[in-house]
């Protein structure tokens, strides 16, 4: 390693360790330490003195023992190679770590995140001679069967393009192209570096407006994403925040799923990456894992690189944005990263706020959240952004810190119920406590696609859920059978809404994803059975009656039994809820 | 930079033999000790009292003129000049081979039974390493325990971590203890080693499992790590973890299926909290440290299953919950970690009921992927999931009942309580040495679901309904 020596341990006691005799350190510079070489990085100087952050286990340690500098700060690879690829905190390959060390990590081991001995088919695309702004595409490369993975010039970086690679195989480290800047001629490679904690410029940003389609009904339906929105998904242990995560990156029309695994648990990643390559996209008719990037610092893993692994999502993340794509990050958790800037600050011995937490928590949190959004990128397309959140609210309690400086910041709020994950319906996404601001600007897209009836629709059903609560409450008290037909009815549409709807089963092939066309001809089907039912009772039909219509157990099965393009198997099941409702009518008429 | 340079640790083994007389400081089960050598972070101490009698510990802050080290064994007793230190250059680590089955040690790994000290196949650093995510085999087989409550709703999986969150006074030993008799893979034997380490716990519930294990005559296969309630607190902190070192060596090393059970990790946490105290640490909620939860994954993260190796590790914790407080961080950020939980209910308890297994909160999270056709039975899946959903709605009507009175419940809901009242006695029910077969678990629950109308049912398809419902299966 030809680095220099910038400074000599004088403490260790944990992931945050002091230099001494440090002279030429920079700040957030990515140091090396100790004879087995850790890596770290410079986060506070003072004097002579360095603060470094070690991302890896520092057992073993010693006062004395040197510390090396590289000059640069902590930066990431981006280039063809990312997708399907699985990384710690600070992007170094588990795969190739595995062949290194083994089953048990190793410490001190520095692996290129980017595979140095596979060519990949590179196609020019930017003229000789033509002037290039940063950001401007230079090539293609076909990365994977379903992404095209787009070589553009670093931000930053612009000029005449002097020469470039003609078509063929090349592998990330050669040139591929030389540019003269104005100052030097610079040559180019298929990779960049960008240091994490530095968001990538985009040209401008533009309001959201087109919704991450997500199969899930309850999210599609009442509590839209939008394309660079962004969302927190609170819920306790084991209220559904890495299914709901998982379930978004299978189904998803994102282009780029990024999924960071924060502090969470090794088998939940060993579960991506041994189902993800089997699962088909619905769209693409591709292997998920196509279009998937996994960054996996479990809990067990060194806090300080599960401090760096959120910046390390989002910076591919962005670098795929950037090439004009949409791009999907699932955050599990977000508290996770907070624990461990709170257990970092408390090595620094910063005066801690809130819960022990630091007094910049909630700026770390916005500046996280402010990474997504629809841009129009540097090369002149379009990209997105979104991220969404997992928080593990301590107790299940949404008040502390995280969860409301989360909800300072984000758009959408998917709060998970305990009571409703403990009757196990699922997804337990509460339809009080969540909500979209998104709403609004995606609902053009909805009338695009299902006509003026989906505003309305939407906001009936809401309408109705909250009635229901009111009711619940009198039912709590004084039984059902003291409400009269018509509002016990509305108790009983509910109920099928959250049967026949917004329950979704993750695991069934046909329910876990439903197209938005599907979703809403759903809701349309159970408000049918609202509208004409609470006529028929105000023609004298009993609730009984209504309640004993055979197709009703149709409408409960129809999510599993019809598929997103059948729209006829759901003109029947209304043609038949209509004619049962007639006969019941008939006889009062 | 794979291997480590030879000098320094050369130079590190030199130092090692080097002896420090007298302290600077000694505080709970801290000593501090003035301009040594240059002393590695997490490296194990031992110290001598005036009494000739050896200690050990493990450094916690290492500086240029200072080191401060936890004692394992307490600081009873050490006085600041007459106390010698040593720093042996390695961390804490444990001596491991399969002879290790069969015998009982304390709390830091040195045999307490009559037996010479068996002989080590191998030293492992007790604080292990994680377990690479690549590396995992994600678990899919499921054990059967023989109890209802497990088996039927929340099955476990062979490499998950499930704990068992109890209260003071409830039956979670009997429950481990039954678990550990009668586990067992499907169509094969039993063939569980069995590696317990008890934490703060009283002499009696050890000799609780001594004696269970004796009973069964599968003492050969089990491996006890006792730190009790009267042995120093400071221990605890290493006692799993020195259980864990073997466990992995019999499972990753030997193809051993091993069997973890640690109770109580309350008072293991409460260990940590004493330390952190100590040392000043900024507390987070209810005094226990902000790293509490990485703290714990290391430890219940030394689970699972590796690829291409035949063994696994199964961890069982125990803990008592705080005041029968489920949000109390210990079983809050335990739940965070482990993958699932069976959640114990002092009503069900005091109704007499066993296991007291709260039907809506417990959970087994490796349960969907190991369950059904080709692995318990078909209707499985559907017949849990559509007793969780009928249980959750007798909890609402027995509410109600309690506000409007039981008889004036509609026919409907008072077939709820029948069924409530069975699914508790009858299927949850089961006595302390019952192995239930996992056909007699499902026929139990299709009993309990024919006391409702075939209409409720809407999580089962209408052919389970047609084979399973309509069937009649023998009581
Ligand atoms: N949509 C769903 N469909 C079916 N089962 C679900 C669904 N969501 C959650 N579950 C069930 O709940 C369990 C816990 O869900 P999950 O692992 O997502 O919880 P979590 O909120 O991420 O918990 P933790 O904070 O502890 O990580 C799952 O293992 C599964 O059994
Ligand atoms: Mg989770």
């Amino acid at each position: 390693m030809n680095e220099r020596i910038i400074g000599r341990v004088r403490r260790v006691n944990g992931p945050v360790i002091i230099l001494r005799g440090v002279r030429d350190a920079r700040m957030l510079e990515l140091v090396h330490v100790g004879n087995g070489l850790l890596v770290g990085e410079v986060i506070k100087l003072e004097g002579e003195e360095a603060l470094v952050q070690v991302y890896e286990d520092t057992t073993g340690l010693a006062p004395g023992e040197p510390a090396y500098g590289s000059g640069m700060p902590l930066s990431l690879e981006l280039g063809p190679g990312l997708l399907g690829s699985i990384y710690d905190g600070i992007q170094r390959p588990l795969d190739e770590l595995l062949k290194r060390t083994g089953t048990f990590i190793g410490r001190g081991v520095s692996a290129n995140a980017l595979d140095r001995s596979r060519r990949w088919g590179f196609v020019p695309s930017a003229a000789k001679g033509s002037l290039l702004a940063a950001g401007a595409v230079l090539g293609r490369v076909q990365e994977t069967s379903r992404i095209e993975h787009r070589i553009c010039l670093p931000p930053g970086t612009s000029g005449k393009l002097i020469s470039i690679a003609p078509e063929g195989e090349y592998g990330v480290d050669e040139v591929v192209a030389v540019i003269d800047t104005g100052q030097e001629r610079r040559e180019l490679t298929m990779v960049q570096r960008w240091p994490i904690r530095v968001p990538r410029p985009a040209r401008s940003r533009r309001p959201p407006s087109i919704p991450l389609v997500t199969g899930q009904r309850v999210i599609d339906t009442l509590f839209p994403l939008a394309k660079g929105g962004t969302v927190a998904i609170p819920g306790g242990f084991g209220t559904g925040k890495t299914m709901t995560q998982h379930a978004i990156a299978k189904w998803c029309d994102a282009d780029i799923i990024v999924y960071i695994g924060c502090g969470e648990r090794g088998n939940e990643m060993t579960d991506v990456l041994t189902e993800f390559p089997h699962l088909v996209d619905p769209r693409t008719g591709k292997s998920l894992m196509e279009r998937t990037v996994l960054i996996a610092n479990t809990s067990n893993m060194p806090v300080s690189a599960r401090e760096a692994s959120v910046y390390t999502g989002v910076t591919i993340a962005e670098y795929f944005r950037d090439q004009g794509y949409h791009v999907a990050v699932m955050a599990d958790s977000t508290s996770r990263w907070a624990e461990a800037l709170r257990e970092l600050s408390g090595r620094m011995e910063e005066m801690p706020a809130e819960e022990g937490f630091p007094a910049y928590l909630p700026t770390r949190i916005a500046e996280f959240y402010e990474r997504a959004g629809y841009m129009d990128t540097l090369s002149g397309s379009e990209g997105s952004m979104s991220i969404i959140g997992a928080v593990s609210p301590p107790g299940g309690d949404f008040s502390e810190p995280v969860t409301q400086h989360t909800k300072r910041f984000v758009r959408c709020f998917w709060g998970l119920d305990r009571n409703l994950a403990n009757a196990r319906h699922y997804p337990a996404i509460s339809w009080l406590d969540s909500y979209s601001e998104y709403l609004e600007d995606v609902s053009s897209w909805w009338t695009d696609l299902a006509g003026e009836g989906w505003a309305r629709d939407r906001k009936e059903i809401v309408e109705l859920l909250r009635r229901e609560t009111r009711l619940l409450q009198v039912v709590k008290l004084v039984g059902p059978d003291a409400l009269p037909d018509s509002q016990r009815f509305v108790i009983e549409v509910c109920g099928l809404f959250k049967n026949a709807f917004l329950q979704q089963n993750a695991f069934d092939e046909v329910d876990r994803f439903s197209s938005p066309l599907k979703q809403y001809k759903m809701l349309s089907l159970i408000l049918a059975y609202w509208r004409r039912g609470a006529g028929a009772i105000k023609r004298g039909v009993s609730l009984g009656e209504l309640k004993k219509i055979a197709v009703l157990q149709d409408i409960v099965k129809m999510k599993f039994t019809i598929k997103d393009d059948d729209e006829e198997a759901f003109a029947k099941l209304a043609a038949a809820l209509d004619r049962a409702v007639d006969r019941l009518e008939s006889a009062y008429a | 930079m794979p291997e480590l340079k030879l000098g320094p640790d050369t130079e590190r083994r030199l130092a090692a033999a080097r002896e420090y007389r007298g302290l600077a400081r000694i505080e709970g089960p801290l000593i501090f000790v003035r301009k040594t050598h240059p002393v590695g972070y997490r490296e194990l101490v031992e110290c001598v009292d005036s009494s000739g009698s050896p200690r050990l510990g493990m450094v916690m802050d290492s500086s240029d003129d200072l080191v401060v080290a936890q004692i394992f064994e307490g600081t009873q007793n050490l006085t600041m000049p007459d106390t010698t230190v040593r720093f042996t250059g390695k961390p804490l680590s444990l001596g491991v081979s399969t002879a290790m089955l069969g015998r009982v040690f304390d709390g830091l790994g040195r045999p307490i039974d009559s037996g010479p000290p068996p002989k080590a196949e191998r030293e492992v650093d007790v604080n292990g390493r994680p377990i690479n995510p690549t590396a995992r085999e994600y678990p899919r087989d499921f054990i059967q325990t023989g109890i209802s409550a497990i088996d039927g709703m929340n099955t476990l999986i062979r490499g998950q971590k499930l704990p068992i969150f109890s209260g003071n006074g409830l039956p979670h030993n009997e429950l481990a203890a039954q678990i550990a008799r009668q586990a067992k893979i499907r169509g094969g034997k039993t063939d569980f080693a069995v590696v317990f380490a008890a934490m703060g716990v009283k002499h009696d519930v050890a000799r609780f499992f001594i004696r269970s294990f004796e009973e069964t005559g599968s003492s050969d296969n089990v491996a006890l790590f006792l730190s009790l309630a009267d042995d120093p607190s400071i221990e605890r902190i290493v006692t799993p973890r020195v259980a864990l070192s073997l466990a992995e060596f019999l499972a990753y090393e030997k193809g051993m299926h091993v069997l973890v059970i640690l109770t109580d990790m309350a008072n293991y946490c409460e260990s940590l909290r004493e330390i952190s105290t100590i040392r000043g640490e900024i507390p987070s909620r209810k005094g226990y440290p902000g790293y509490l939860y990485s703290d714990l994954a290391e430890i219940y993260e030394r689970s699972g299953m590796i690829k291409g190796l035949p063994g696994s590790i199964t961890q069982l914790p125990i803990l008592t919950m705080p005041n029968d407080d489920i949000s109390h961080p210990i079983p809050d950020l335990t739940g965070y970690i482990t993958e699932g939980q069976i959640v114990f209910e002092r009503d069900l308890g005091g109704r007499g009921i066993y296991p007291p297994v709260a039907g809506l909160p417990s959970l087994s999270r490796l349960m969907k992927d190991g369950i059904g056709k080709g692995m318990t039975r078909e209707d499985h899946p559907h017949l849990a999931s559509q007793l969780f959903a009928a249980y959750s709605y007798v909890k609402d009507v027995r509410n109600l009942a309690s506000v409007i009175g039981e008889e004036e419940l509609s026919p409907l809901d008072k077939k709820y309580i029948a069924f409530g009242e069975f699914f508790e006695t009858r299927f949850i029910n089961q006595s302390p040495d019952e192995d239930r077969s996992m056909e007699r678990t499902l026929d139990l629950g299709w009993e309990a679901l024919r006391r409702l109308p075939a209409e409720e049912l809407h999580r089962v398809t209408d052919e389970e309904l047609d084979t399973w419902y309509g069937a009649e299966v023998g009581g």
